[in-house]
């Protein structure tokens, strides 16, 4: 072998081909990139089904030809599903109920962290533990006499008692959101503080003129991370919400007892009959809202986390 | 006063931010936990004009753990979602994350896709998912692996094996904080380091096991206490189906449901101490490299 490829071209070659200590080789190129392509297909191939599915027609679900690509686009699916999950009214109900409470959310844990970050009261370091313990305490520990106390104060029902929770630094994953403030603020040097306190700002005043506006890395993470948890909760707004208000993810929770009542399955119109793609529909629909999100806001979002710096230290 | 006010001025304006926190951790944190633990030792039953607390000792707790039809395949499920899934998740997003950290095309856009099911994932989206097989790899069955690990593999070895690839995307889809968190440690990483491990002759496995492992283990631990957190609060966890199921149930109520709470808390405790002996009490390790870093920078 080594008498007909001379050794130098043999080194060259594998070189090339698996990288010296300085340079990635071309097949470590390759595999990283074949990786990459079937991990993203992994993560995206649900949405993709989403939407194939949603858009057969009854007979492309059943004719086991037709796998990917519908013969032809059949939107009767998504027509149905819209009105099964209430349509605009939902979206938008639901988003602005969710967007006073994350901008709320937002605030609260940004004075929280910041008492945390720029003072040395007694007692912090013990107040501190306890918030980052509050992390492991899931919802399902305390809810339930959360929930008969909102039922005493006749708040059930209403978006109360996810508002004031989160109004006071204890709603859903807080002890995130104030961490990621908290390590924000800490980064942030002293020196621009005490020169506005030495202008004669008062605490508020820098708070809100000089922390706040740099803040605006972790004002971004913040708020759409909790926007994003509150849209896709469902333990606690079924128990809170009942019927009261609809939110997109309980609504396709109870996608087939609506459906069943908006389209009660007749003999005159069998397309109606509640199936997979009509289903698959739905799921596209109830994600669709936080995917034109996210789409929207993904670079402004990554940047963001990057310069938040999401870590213990 | 004035003058003490004067001298602790600073201190007490950080407490005044602290204080909504601290009113709102009395109200909708410290008081639901004890009151939730008084819970599961009473019968709780509602008279018109509210809560009527009964004292019945273990009572509910024995009831839960021996004589439920539906907790003990209802914890099963749930210890096996935690044993398989907490490892998985942190080996996987590791991987992605030391993925994305490479030379790759599209790094952004990758990135931003490996992070997609963080936004959408809601616990009826999942439902809805896995009742139509999406959730599945799709054809992963087919594989000849898939047969081969039925057919020659002991069942005890192949049935955690097969958990995982029957839950592949699954477990994908909670890796999106994960990776994120792993991702900002990797580019916290001194490049120096690597430099210097290279002049010596380290070869790349060398320097993922004595370099990148060690500087990522406090990491691990985030991630694990995340992921265990994550998978204790999922609607796929059916834990909690029980405790809300149970609620207005004749046969079980709020103190039976409190109870399985109490038990359900004790199993996130102890996965937390589980993790904090694995990879927690390695702070020296990073203590001690940061002085070699500062005379190096």
């Amino acid at each position: 072998m080594n008498r007909i490829i001379p050794e130098r071209t043999l080194g060259r070659a594998r070189h090339v081909l698996l990288g010296t200590r300085e340079k990635t080789g071309l097949l470590t190129h390759l595999v990283l990139f074949v990786l990459t392509i079937g991990l993203c297909y992994v993560f995206v191939s649900p949405l993709l089904t989403m939407l194939s599915m949603g858009l057969k027609d009854g007979k492309d679900l059943n004719n086991p030809l037709v796998n990917w690509f519908p013969t032809k686009l059949y939107t009767g699916n998504f027509d149905r599903a819209w009105v099964v999950m209430g349509g605009w009214n939902t979206v938008i109900t639901s988003g602005s109920m969710f967007l006073i409470i994350a901008a709320v959310q937002t605030f609260s844990s940004a004075v929280i962290a910041y008492g945390f970050a720029k003072s040395e009261f007694p007692g912090r370091k013990l107040l501190f533990a306890l918030m980052i313990a509050t992390f492991v305490i899931p919802d399902q520990v305390t809810f339930m006499p959360r929930y008969l106390m909102f039922r005493e104060y006749g708040m059930l029902r209403t978006y109360l008692p996810l508002l004031l929770p989160a109004a006071l630094g204890n709603g859903i994953r807080n002890a995130i959101f104030i961490l990621i403030f908290y390590q924000f603020f800490r980064m942030m040097p002293k020196a621009l503080d005490e020169a506005a306190m030495v202008d004669g700002a008062g605490y508020l005043r820098v708070f809100f003129t000089v922390s706040i506006p740099l803040a605006v890395p972790a004002i971004v993470v913040v708020f759409i991370f909790s926007f994003v948890w509150h849209w896709n909760e469902t333990f606690l707004t079924d128990l809170y919400f009942g019927n009261a208000i609809g939110t997109m993810p309980l609504l396709l929770e109870r996608f087939t007892d609506n459906y069943t009542k908006i389209f009660p399955p007749n003999v005159d119109n069998p397309m109606a009959v509640l199936n997979e793609g009509i289903r698959m529909a739905a799921t596209l629909i109830t994600v669709l809202p936080l995917l034109v999100m996210y789409i929207l806001v993904e670079r402004k979002l990554i940047e963001s986390l990057d310069r938040t710096g999401i870590t213990g230290e | 006063m004035s003058a003490f006010l004067r001298r602790h001025q600073r201190q007490l304006a950080g407490l005044l931010f602290v204080t909504p926190w601290i009113i709102g951790f009395a109200i909708f944190t410290a008081y639901p936990l004890v009151t939730s633990v008084v819970y599961s030792f009473s019968r709780v039953t509602f008279p018109l004009d509210g809560i009527m607390l009964e004292p019945v000792g273990v009572a509910n707790y024995t009831n839960v753990l021996m004589s439920d039809p539906d907790f003990k395949l209802a914890l099963s499920t749930y210890l096996t979602q935690l044993v398989c899934y907490v490892p998985m998740i942190l080996v996987f997003s590791c991987m992605l994350a030391l993925l994305l950290n490479s030379p790759i095309r599209l790094r952004k856009l990758v990135r931003a896709i490996f992070f997609l099911p963080v936004i959408i994932v809601s616990g009826p989206v999942l439902a809805s998912l896995s009742q139509m097989g999406a959730a599945v790899l799709l054809g992963l069955e087919d594989f000849p692996v898939y047969e081969f690990i039925h057919r020659f593999v002991p069942p005890a070895v192949a049935m955690p094996i097969l958990y995982v690839f029957d839950n592949a995307v699954l477990i994908l889809w909670f890796c999106g904080v994960p990776i994120l968190i792993f991702l900002s440690g990797l580019q916290k990483m001194d490049r120096s380091m690597y430099e210097a491990a290279m002049v010596d002759g380290a070869s790349a496995w060398q320097k993922f096991w004595k370099l990148t492992i060690p500087t990522l283990k406090p990491f691990f631990f985030l991630n694990g206490v995340f992921s265990v957190v994550e998978i204790s609060m999922s609607t796929q966890n059916p834990i909690i189906k029980l405790i809300k199921d149970g609620l207005f149930q004749i046969t079980r109520g709020f103190g039976f449901s409190a109870a399985v709470t109490m038990l359900y808390f004790l199993i996130i405790l102890v996965s937390v101490l589980i993790l904090y002996v694995l990879f927690g009490r390695e702070k020296r390790d990073i203590v001690a490299a940061q002085p070699r870093r500062a005379v190096k920078s």
